[in-house]
């Protein structure tokens, strides 16, 4: 079969993941310190694990309800009540989805016209313009600058405001830079969201992972702002829960009940196992979550002093688990500067620009590895750069 | 800052040197050489070890959990005969808990024989010792806080988003 014109073209359109592009270079490659990952490097606490082979050990292996087992958003509202200070309905406002990359991809073709605007502060996740794109709609980048520590500057968000702009995705603590937005930042944003009348999907998967001793606001839970913002938000980085593949979105019904229209036809429902396994972690994963979360704290002080003295200039991010150095001064560009150090040192770090363009003069390095091996990947790096000065 | 990461890291990862544990903890080494040695002359530090898998040696020693039954005294409780128990070398741990019996003795010893002579000459001959309750011990699967198995193999992604 000729299978070309056959691909439907806004997925043919959509270019290549920059980070899939890398990870060809590395694979099958035993000799690599990787800070090229994007999840904890914990497993998943025992009591968390133990409850999924119990969940197992009773044969519960059905389906579920499409919104997810009732005890569960009972637990997710609790859990939700208690860290965001937002309420929500767990019989028509919870939806539970495979990961919080569902739940956006749910949530973009529940609302998106073919042509509307989403608007998302880059560098960022690698799925959120490649999702707008699927839902037919029109992806725009308002690029964040290192000036700003990455957090979204309010003033750039709304002159990129046209007629049309429909929706604004944020992430904060932020993958790839740990950006964190300050409370006056966000309340900036919520206002030009009334403003205008944006629906806002809130990303918070890093929410609990923030080191900078200040309380995590998330913008749900600012005045006028419920209404108008689905949280999204899951198990994966704050638990170690990656593989189980389990998030959910806390919103207004209208928004959750298109969502789970479409949630019922494609997905059905998120895995019994590990919705059962995630009732335990919201109920007692939190000593265990806040162990590791010290961890990644010692880690990440680490990282960014020993990068600053190798003249690698690094900000202290807030939240999640990478830095974000800047490497323009050593005149290659991030993807050279990555494939050199990967081929030079055997340290593989992800260039700045497989998050977006304005990703382009940095590096993303995950601190969620043995702190022995960033050490020596510190000292790799080291010596690297000392080769381009 | 307060001190207890410092115990957290000291009590889990012992042989971090100073200027490491100050590293992690973003204190400086003589702010971390003092506090640690201000909790060695306290007693809230009373050791460093290593955590050792028996099943790695080659000398075969033999251990016995075992439970025993005491008098308390007028003054001072279980503690003056606990302390008398504890002083012999092939006890190596001793708590005192509630419940069906005492004191729980972990006894160790080159073989079996050597573990019943000391039950029976030193342990249940002193007095106060009511009786005793001797468990060999078979096979360890976690002490300290460290599982007794080979690590397991990682099939993380090298590169994810």
């Amino acid at each position: 079969m000729n299978w070309q014109n056959k691909i439907a073209e806004q997925v043919g359109s959509i270019p290549r993941s920059g980070i899939r592009e890398f990870f060809d270079l590395v694979t099958g490659r035993s000799d690599i310190i990787s800070l090229g990952v994007g999840e904890p490097d914990f497993v998943t606490p025992w009591n968390i694990r133990e409850a999924a082979i119990y969940s197992l050990e009773k044969g519960h292996t059905s389906y579920t309800s499409n919104y997810g087992l009732e005890t569960l958003r009972r637990a997710i509202v609790k859990y939700v009540r208690g860290f965001f200070h937002v309420d929500y309905d767990p019989l028509n406002e919870v939806l539970v989805t495979v990961g919080v990359s569902e739940a956006i991809d749910l949530a973009l073709r529940a609302v998106l016209n073919p042509g509307d605007e989403v608007l998302y502060h880059e560098p960022c996740y690698v799925s959120y313009a490649p999702s707008v794109r699927m839902a037919y709609g029109v992806a725009t980048a308002v690029p964040t600058s290192k000036e700003d520590l990455f957090a979204l500057n309010p003033a750039v968000l709304e002159a990129a405001i046209t007629p049309r702009t429909k929706v604004l995705m944020l992430n904060f603590p932020t993958n790839p830079t740990g950006a964190v937005a300050p409370v006056e930042t966000l309340q900036e944003i919520a206002r030009i969201c009334i403003k205008h009348d944006l629906i806002v999907l809130t990303d918070e998967i890093y929410s609990e992972l923030r080191y900078d001793g200040k309380p995590h606001v998330s913008i749900a839970a600012l005045p006028g702002m419920r209404e108008r913002t689905l949280l999204l938000h899951g198990v994966s980085k704050a638990f170690a829960m990656t593989g189980f593949r389990l998030g959910y979105a806390c919103g207004p019904e209208p928004l959750i009940s298109a969502m789970m229209k479409i949630h019922q036809y494609s997905m059905l429902c998120a895995p019994i196992t590990s919705q059962e396994a995630t009732i335990e972690a919201l109920e007692n994963g939190t000593n265990a979550m806040l162990k590791m979360r010290e961890s990644y704290r010692q880690r990440r002080d680490y990282l960014v002093k020993r990068l600053n003295e190798i003249g690698m200039d690094c900000h202290m991010p807030g939240g999640a688990f990478y830095v974000f150095p800047g490497i323009s001064k050593f005149g290659l560009s991030s993807k050279e500067f990555a494939t050199r150090l990967l081929m030079e040192e055997q340290v593989a770090a992800v260039p700045g620009t497989a998050f977006g363009e304005s990703g382009e003069g940095f590096l993303r390095c995950c601190y969620a590895t043995a702190y022995d091996q960033i050490k020596e990947a510190c000292n790799r790096m080291e010596r690297f750069v000392k080769t381009l000065s | 800052m307060s001190s207890a990461p410092l115990l957290q890291l000291l009590a889990t990862q012992a042989r971090l040197s100073d200027g490491e544990l100050a590293e992690r903890l973003d204190m400086t080494e003589e702010a971390v050489r003092a506090q640690r040695e201000q909790w060695e002359r306290e007693g809230l530090i009373v050791g460093y070890q290593a955590v050792v898998n028996e099943e790695y040696e080659h000398d075969n020693k033999v251990a016995a959990f075992i439970e025993v039954k005491m008098t308390p005294e007028r003054d001072g409780g279980f503690d003056r005969l606990a302390m008398r128990i504890s002083r012999f070398d092939e006890v190596s741990s001793c708590y005192l808990a509630s419940g069906g019996f005492d004191l729980l003795v972990l006894v160790e010893g080159k073989s079996m024989r050597d573990i019943a002579r000391f039950v029976a000459e030193k342990l249940s001959t002193l007095e106060g010792v009511l009786s005793t309750s001797t468990h060999f011990h078979l096979r360890t699967y976690k002490k300290n806080g460290c599982i007794f198995e080979a690590p397991a193999q990682t099939e993380r992604l090298v590169v994810a988003p």
